[in-house]
C-alpha cells in the first residue's frame, strides 16, 4: 500500500543513460501502479481538479474507474472531453492546474492525474479501443486550419456532433508543434502522437497536408469555393524572434525552433534521414522556457555540452519545474543572471564565442517579475560554436494578411472570443497560439474546444 | 503524393519535371517557389516555379544537381511521385501587382544566370501575356551547360545569350553583358537577377554604378518554407528579413551577399559527407566522421 502523502514514484530511464538516446524519459505506469495511485483520490464531490483542467475532463470519475481496473471505462470518461490525453498526460503542467488543485496537496502531495491519465490513453492506443463518433453526419463542413492541438481538438469535438471536418496542414506531418516543437523523449511521435491523431481519423476527420492558406488557398476561397460554412483558425505560434546583438546571423546561430524542427520533425538526429542538423561541441541556449530545456536537452543528447543562458535567477524560469529538473539531472549547466551582449564571428562567418555580461535583479517589471539589471563591468567571453536563440516567436502574418476582415491585435494575434472562439470574421473561428501568443498545448486544447462550440452554435442557429 | 509527369535532363546536372499539384497550380505567381519531399527520410528542397499550367493542375519544376538530396531526385522518372509539394511560398514579385499602364512604360531588363533561367522564364512570360515587351540576358558557364534559350525567345523582346566561356553567343559573363547594353546607350529603368548569389552580387555592385534599381530572388537554406524556423534569414539594410515569408525577392541594393553566402555553405560538409555516402555506397567505411563507417 502507498504512502497516502505522497505520489506512487514513476519509473524514469536513468539520466546517464537517457542523456544519450532519444528514448522517452519517463517511462510511466504500469496497471498495478496505477490502481494503486489511483486510490489516493478521495472523490471529491466538488472536485477542484476539475475546475484546474482548461478542457475540464471529469477527473474523479475517471479515476475511480481506473481504481477498480476498468481502464476502458476510464478512457471513455476522458474522451468526453479530450481527444488527446496520451498527450496531455505526458506535456500538461499539471503542477498548475489540475493536480495543483487537488486537495491532497494540501498535506503532501497531489494525486498523480497526469500520470494516471497518461496511463489510461497508453492503454487505450496499445488495446486499440475506438473513440465514440457520432452515427451519422449532419452534413454540414468545416474547415480546420493547422492540425496542431487546437485543430485536432477542434476536429475532434465537430466530427463528434456530426460536422464533416477536414483539417488543412501547411507541414507534411500532422500534429503541429507535437511534432515539429516537442522532442521524442517527451513526446513519442509515432508511438503517441500519430496513434493518438489516428483516433482523431477514426472519428471522420479528413487530413490535407501540404496546404499552407494564405498561400495555396485562402479562408475565403474555401468558404466560397469549396463549400465550408465555418472555419477554425489553429495555425499555431509564428516566426522565431532573435536579440538583435552583434553576430546573431552568423553560422552556428539558430532559433530554437530551426534546431527542433530539425530534429523533431526532419528526424536529423537519425542518420537515416537526409536533413543535417549542426551538434555542436559546446552551446548556449539563450532563454528559460519550457522550449529552451527541449533545445538544450536536444543539443545534449547530440553529444554537446549544453549550457542554458538565462538573464534571471532560477526562480523566475519560465519553465516546468519537471523539465528544469530532468535538464539539470542530465547534465545541462545554467547560467543563470546571466546575459548574451555579441555572438564573436570568424572570419569564416562561424560563431566562436559570445561576450555575457552579468546581471542582479532590480524592482520587479510589468510582468510581476523582478527586472534583471546589467552588472557594471562584469562582461565575460564564453568559447561555443553553437549558439541557439529561444526567445519566444510573433505570429505568422500569413493568414491575418490575406483574409478580409479578420482583425488582428497590436501584437497581430488574431482578436477572437475566448468562450466561443469567434473572429471578427462571420463564420470564422479561432483559437490557440494564433490567438494567444505561444502559450501550452493544453489551453491550446481548450480553445479547439471552445472554437468547437461556438461554431456548433453558429451552424446550428444559421 | 504527387505524381510527376515528364522528367527530362535540360544539360547536364539539370533537370525539369511536371508535376501534378492543382492547388499550387491553382494559385501561384511568377516570384514563388514551392517545397518538395521526395520520401519519407528526404529533406525539404526549396525549388523555382519554372512554369505553370493552371487548367492541367501542373507546376514545372528545374533543378540542379547540387547534393546527394537532388541527386536522389535526378533518378526519379515520369509516372514517379513525389512525397510532398508545397507552394506556392513566398510574395509574388512586386510587378504583378504594379499598376498594368505604369509598368508598360518602363524599360526592364531580366538578368538570369545558370538555372536562374528557370524562375526568370515565368516573370518574362507573364510580361508578354500582358503585352511588355522586356530584354533578357541569359548566361551560362558553357554552351552545354545553357537552359530554355527557345523558351525564353518566344517570350522576351530582346534576348540576349552569354557564355562564360565564349562557346556561344556573347562571349563573357552576364555583367560584362550588361555593360555592353549600357554601352549601346540602353536605359533601363529597373533589373531583375537571378542566378547564383555570387553573380547576383556583382550584377547588383554593377548596377548601383549604373544607377538601375534591382531586384534579387534569394534562394538560403531553409526548413519549413512558411516562416517558422528563421533559417533563411538574410540582412536587407538595416533589417533581418526572411526570404520565405518577406521574399524571395529583395531590394538587391541593399542584400548583404558576403553574409547570405557565407550562410549558404552552413551544412557544405555535411553535404558533401552525404553526397561521399550516396556515391560509395555501402564501400564507404569510415573516416567520413558523418556515417559511422565500419566500427
Amino acid at each position: 500500500m502507498a504512502d497516502v502523502l505522497k505520489k506512487v514514484p514513476v519509473r524514469e530511464q536513468d539520466p546517464q543513460v537517457r542523456a544519450n538516446n532519444f528514448e522517452e524519459v519517463c517511462l510511466g505506469y504500469n496497471k498495478e501502479e496505477a490502481m494503486d495511485e489511483a486510490t489516493r483520490c478521495i472523490n471529491c464531490k466538488n472536485a477542484k481538479c476539475i475546475q484546474g483542467c482548461p478542457v475540464a475532463i471529469n477527473i474523479p470519475g475517471f479515476i475511480q474507474e481506473v481504481k477498480a481496473g476498468n481502464i476502458e471505462e476510464a478512457y471513455k470518461i476522458i474522451g468526453q472531453a479530450s481527444a488527446l490525453p496520451a498527450i496531455c498526460g505526458r506535456v500538461c503542467p499539471q503542477e498548475s492546474q489540475c493536480e495543483g488543485k487537488c486537495i491532497r496537496g494540501i498535506k503532501g502531495e497531489p494525486v498523480s492525474i497526469g500520470k494516471l491519465e497518461r496511463f489510461v490513453a497508453d492503454y487505450a492506443l496499445e488495446n486499440d479501443i475506438k473513440p465514440i463518433g457520432a452515427e451519422s453526419t449532419n452534413g454540414h463542413k468545416v474547415a480546420v486550419i493547422g492540425s496542431g492541438p487546437a485543430g485536432l481538438t477542434c476536429a475532434g469535438d465537430l466530427a463528434k456532433l456530426g460536422y464533416e471536418v477536414t483539417v488543412f496542414e501547411a507541414l507534411h506531418e500532422l500534429g503541429g508543434v507535437l511534432v515539429y516543437g516537442i522532442p521524442e523523449f517527451r513526446l513519442p511521435k509515432h508511438a503517441v502522437v500519430a496513434k493518438e491523431i489516428e483516433k482523431v481519423k477514426e472519428l471522420g476527420v479528413k487530413f490535407e497536408t501540404n496546404v499552407v492558406i494564405g498561400k495555396s488557398t485562402t479562408i475565403d476561397q474555401l468558404i466560397e469555393e469549396e463549400g465550408f460554412e465555418a472555419v477554425f483558425v489553429g495555425s499555431g505560434a509564428g516566426l522565431p524572434k532573435f536579440m538583435g546583438i552583434p553576430g546573431e546571423n552568423a553560422n552556428g546561430v539558430f532559433s530554437a525552433n530551426e534546431y527542433l524542427t530539425r530534429s523533431n520533425l526532419m528526424k536529423a538526429f537519425d542518420e537515416s534521414y537526409d536533413t543535417p542538423i549542426v551538434a555542436g561541441t559546446k552551446v548556449a541556449v539563450v532563454g528559460g522556457g519550457n522550449v529552451a530545456m527541449d533545445a538544450a536537452r536536444t543539443a545534449l543528447r547530440l553529444g554537446a555540452e549544453v549550457h542554458i543562458v538565462y538573464r534571471r535567477s532560477e526562480e523566475e524560469l519560465p519553465a516546468r519545474v519537471e523539465e528544469v529538473h530532468h535538464a539539470k539531472e542530465e547534465g545541462v549547466i545554467f547560467d543563470l543572471l546571466t546575459n548574451p551582449k555579441e555572438i564573436l564571428v570568424d572570419d569564416k562567418g562561424y560563431v566562436k564565442g559570445m561576450t555575457v555580461v552579468k546581471m542582479e535583479l532590480g524592482a520587479p517589471d510589468e510582468s510581476g517579475r523582478r527586472r534583471p539589471v546589467e552588472v557594471a563591468g562584469s562582461e565575460y567571453t564564453i568559447e561555443l560554436d553553437t549558439v541557439i536563440m529561444s526567445l519566444g516567436t510573433s505570429p505568422n502574418p500569413l493568414i491575418s494578411s490575406t483574409t478580409e476582415g479578420l482583425e488582428v491585435n497590436k501584437w497581430q494575434c488574431i482578436v477572437a472570443d475566448e468562450e466561443t472562439g469567434k473572429t471578427t470574421k462571420e463564420g470564422v473561428y479561432a483559437g490557440g497560439d494564433a490567438v494567444t501568443g505561444a502559450a501550452t498545448v493544453i489551453l491550446a486544447m481548450g480553445a479547439g474546444k471552445a472554437g468547437a462550440k461556438g461554431i456548433h452554435e453558429y451552424l446550428s442557429n444559421k | 503524393m504527387y505524381k510527376i509527369l515528364k522528367a527530362e535532363e535540360l544539360a547536364d546536372k539539370i533537370y525539369l519535371m511536371d508535376v501534378e499539384a492543382p492547388r499550387v497550380a491553382k494559385h501561384c505567381q511568377p516570384g514563388q517557389f514551392i517545397i518538395v519531399k521526395m520520401d519519407d527520410k528526404g529533406e525539404r528542397i526549396p525549388l523555382t516555379i519554372c512554369d505553370y499550367d493552371r487548367e492541367a493542375g501542373t507546376i514545372t519544376i528545374v533543378f540542379q544537381i547540387v547534393g546527394a538530396s537532388t541527386q536522389k531526385m535526378a533518378e526519379l522518372k515520369a509516372g514517379d511521385s513525389f512525397r510532398d509539394f508545397t507552394g506556392p511560398l513566398g510574395c509574388a514579385s512586386e510587378f504583378v501587382n504594379e499598376d498594368l499602364e505604369e509598368l508598360k512604360n518602363k524599360k526592364i531588363l531580366f538578368v538570369a544566370g545558370g538555372v536562374g533561367a528557370a524562375p526568370v522564364y515565368p516573370q518574362v512570360k507573364w510580361m508578354k501575356n500582358n503585352g511588355i515587351d522586356v530584354d533578357v540576358i541569359v548566361g551560362s558557364k558553357t554552351k552545354d551547360m545553357l537552359i530554355l534559350e527557345k523558351e525564353m525567345e518566344a517570350v522576351a523582346g530582346n534576348l540576349y545569350v552569354c557564355t562564360d566561356d565564349g562557346s556561344y553567343g556573347h562571349s563573357g559573363m552576364v555583367t560584362s553583358m550588361i555593360e555592353k547594353l549600357a554601352e549601346e546607350g540602353k536605359k533601363y529603368d529597373v533589373c531583375i537577377a537571378i542566378g547564383p548569389m555570387i553573380m547576383m552580387k556583382f550584377v547588383c555592385l554593377l548596377t548601383k554604378k549604373l544607377e538601375i534599381p534591382t531586384i534579387v530572388s534569394m534562394n538560403p537554406i531553409m526548413v519549413d518554407g512558411t516562416g517558422m524556423c528563421g533559417a533563411c534569414r538574410l540582412q536587407v539594410g538595416n533589417e533581418i528579413k526572411f526570404a520565405c515569408v518577406d521574399g524571395p525577392e529583395f531590394d538587391g541594393h541593399l542584400v548583404d551577399f558576403d553574409q547570405a553566402m557565407k550562410r549558404q555553405m552552413m551544412y557544405r560538409t555535411e553535404e558533401g559527407r552525404a553526397m561521399l555516402k550516396l556515391q560509395e555506397g555501402d564501400t564507404h567505411h569510415g573516416g567520413c566522421g558523418h556515417c559511422g563507417g565500419d566500427n
